[in-house]
């Protein structure tokens, strides 16, 4: 399970998962899942572009992400905010569908992209994963006061006079790149599961912001291992072990509450 | 660029499962952008699109597997509480994602379709099966003639629980038959555009029309208009760009999103 060809990918999915679970914290905590549904499908039609172009498939990734909080922060000005959401996800889709279709090798480039294929992952994918899976938590980590003050009392963030546009832009910002460093390995649609399993998790089962973090990345952590050790041993695909046990670890923690009613419920989650 | 094109068998399939995605997709979907249910529609397709992974690897009519995975969605969002937010809907869609996923591989290796990704996430209206047209039709009628019977409950508790309880409604009924309507509109749009994309033809028109106009029958009205123009428009252009590139049709799935995304941009347009 752990020869050589195979260590590149068990690298970047730990991570793909630091990343996820910091920015899936706060992705629970401001109730953004269409939003971090919708960037990673941004990220989509970019690797799609660098397949049909022949780049490296990173700054693709990370060119698209970016120009998907452009278009979000555009559309979500107007009303109708999820309407928006939605129309800009399947758009962006459909693009990448073209480029597919236009590389000719739509076939097997759709399966990869879009549901992940972490033992393809090579040497040259290391360097860029290890940038963004050190910058994405760092930068958390950063702002974690005026992203969680904007996320639990809008209002009062504003009076405190931290800019609630800016701080949206920059969880858009960091959600984008964690999404562009997990494409690869979890493929575009479940990079949303490994982000919201492990943090809604977390945040039904404990209450104080900093102790909920840390068992959100703690549980990013064991979730995409478990996926990955569950794929070797079976050859099924990592991302139906992702989808499976992210949804598994939401429904046990939430289980786990209601045995223990006691309890009073955080409130925020 | 379009000799041919009355005449075809297949052109005629693709706009029959188009026209008929469109007009109920259109429908609904004004009900489901009134009920801000935008990303429980978007997680319904994403489930249903197990169900096509489904019917491939079984060989069975795309339209049972699209619609049977449907309803499971429509159940298992039916049972969240108020106040979850959009997160126990983004779980569900994870996991109807992540079994497609395992589907779609058993798919590709044990019955050897290497297209099988793209043709369950990014549909094939060209290459439906021939009945299928007649077949969309019906249930795109039934499902119209469904939501006219319960319109005006539906309507009365989307735009105020209280108010409709208070009427006699039963909110819990009303809601549920939505949810199976919206799953047989999902399934038609995912025959048409494929899983992933049949929100575009759900929501586009729908949102489209609910800002050119406040009246909710005129704007079932419109958005089926408008998701009828861009579901036979991108089946017209898709047939046209044999020529653009020679040899190679782009997909139809992509004229049609992009025609939805144009036809709501202008539409935003009227009332910035």
């Amino acid at each position: 399970m752990f020869v050589p060809y195979l260590l590149d990918g068990w690298i970047v999915a730990t991570l793909v998962a630091l990343a996820s679970g910091f920015a899936g914290f706060f992705v629970v905590l401001r109730r953004e899942s269409f939003a971090a549904h919708a960037l990673p499908m941004a990220a989509f039609p970019g690797a799609a572009a660098a397949v049909l172009f022949g780049v490296a498939q990173i700054y693709g990734l990370v060119a698209a992400a970016l120009l998907g909080v452009g278009l979000l922060l555009w559309l979500k000005r107007g009303q109708r905010n999820d309407a928006a959401t939605a129309l800009a996800l399947v758009a962006l889709l459909a693009l990448g569908a073209l480029f597919l279709s236009l590389s000719g090798r739509y076939a097997d480039a759709v399966y990869a992209l879009l549901f992940g294929q972490v033992f393809a992952v090579g040497p040259g994918d290391i360097a860029p994963a290890v940038a963004l899976g050190v910058l994405v938590p760092l930068a958390v980590l950063a702002g974690f006061r005026p992203l969680l003050l904007s996320a639990l009392a809008p209002e009062l963030a504003s009076v405190r006079g931290a800019n609630c546009g800016w701080v949206d832009a920059l969880f858009l910002l960091l959600l984008a790149l964690a999404a562009a460093l997990a494409l690869p390995v979890t493929g575009a649609l479940l990079v949303f599961s490994l982000m919201t399993g492990p943090a809604g998790a977390a945040c039904v089962l404990l209450r104080s912001p900093k102790a909920a973090l840390a068992l959100s990345v703690g549980l990013a952590l064991a979730l995409i291992w478990s996926a990955l050790a569950l794929s070797y041993a079976t050859g099924w695909p990592a991302g139906f072990f992702t989808g499976a046990l992210a949804a598994v670890l939401y429904l046990a923690a939430r289980m786990w509450r209601r045995a223990r009613r006691a309890r009073p419920s955080p409130g925020w989650a | 660029m379009f000799e041919g094109f009355w005449t075809s068998q297949v052109v005629w399939n693709a706009l029959l499962i188009g026209g008929a995605a469109a007009v109920l997709s259109g429908c609904i979907g004004v009900f489901t952008v009134l009920r801000g249910q935008s990303f429980a529609g978007h997680a319904l397709a994403d489930v249903s699109s197990a169900g096509g992974a489904l019917s491939l690897l079984l060989g069975i009519n795309p339209m049972l597997g699209f619609f049977g995975l449907g309803l499971l969605g429509a159940l298992g969002l039916s049972g969240r509480r108020q106040g979850d937010g959009d997160l126990a809907a983004g779980i569900l869609l994870g996991a109807g994602l992540g079994l497609t996923a395992l589907l779609l591989h058993f798919a590709i290796s044990l019955r050897n379709s290497t297209g099988a990704a793209a043709v369950v996430m990014f549909g094939s209206l060209f290459s439906a099966p021939p009945g299928a047209g007649a077949l969309a039709l019906g249930s795109a009628l039934a499902g119209v003639v469904l939501l006219g019977v319960i319109h005006r409950p539906l309507l009365l508790s989307s735009l105020d629980a209280g108010l409709a309880a208070v009427r006699g409604v039963n909110i819990r009924l009303v809601a549920g038959v939505f949810l199976v309507l919206l799953a047989l509109a999902v399934t038609l749009s995912a025959m048409a555009v494929g899983a992933i994309l049949s929100t575009a033809l759900l929501i586009g028109p729908a949102a489209a029309a609910l800002r050119l106009t406040r009246r909710p029958g005129l704007a079932c009205a419109l958005a089926a208009g408008l998701g009828v123009f861009c579901a036979w428009g991108g089946v017209a252009l898709a047939y046209a760009s044999y020529g653009f590139t020679p040899g190679r049709v782009w997909p139809v799935s992509f004229f049609i999103v992009a025609l939805v995304f144009c036809t709501y941009a202008a539409a935003s347009l009227r009332r910035a």
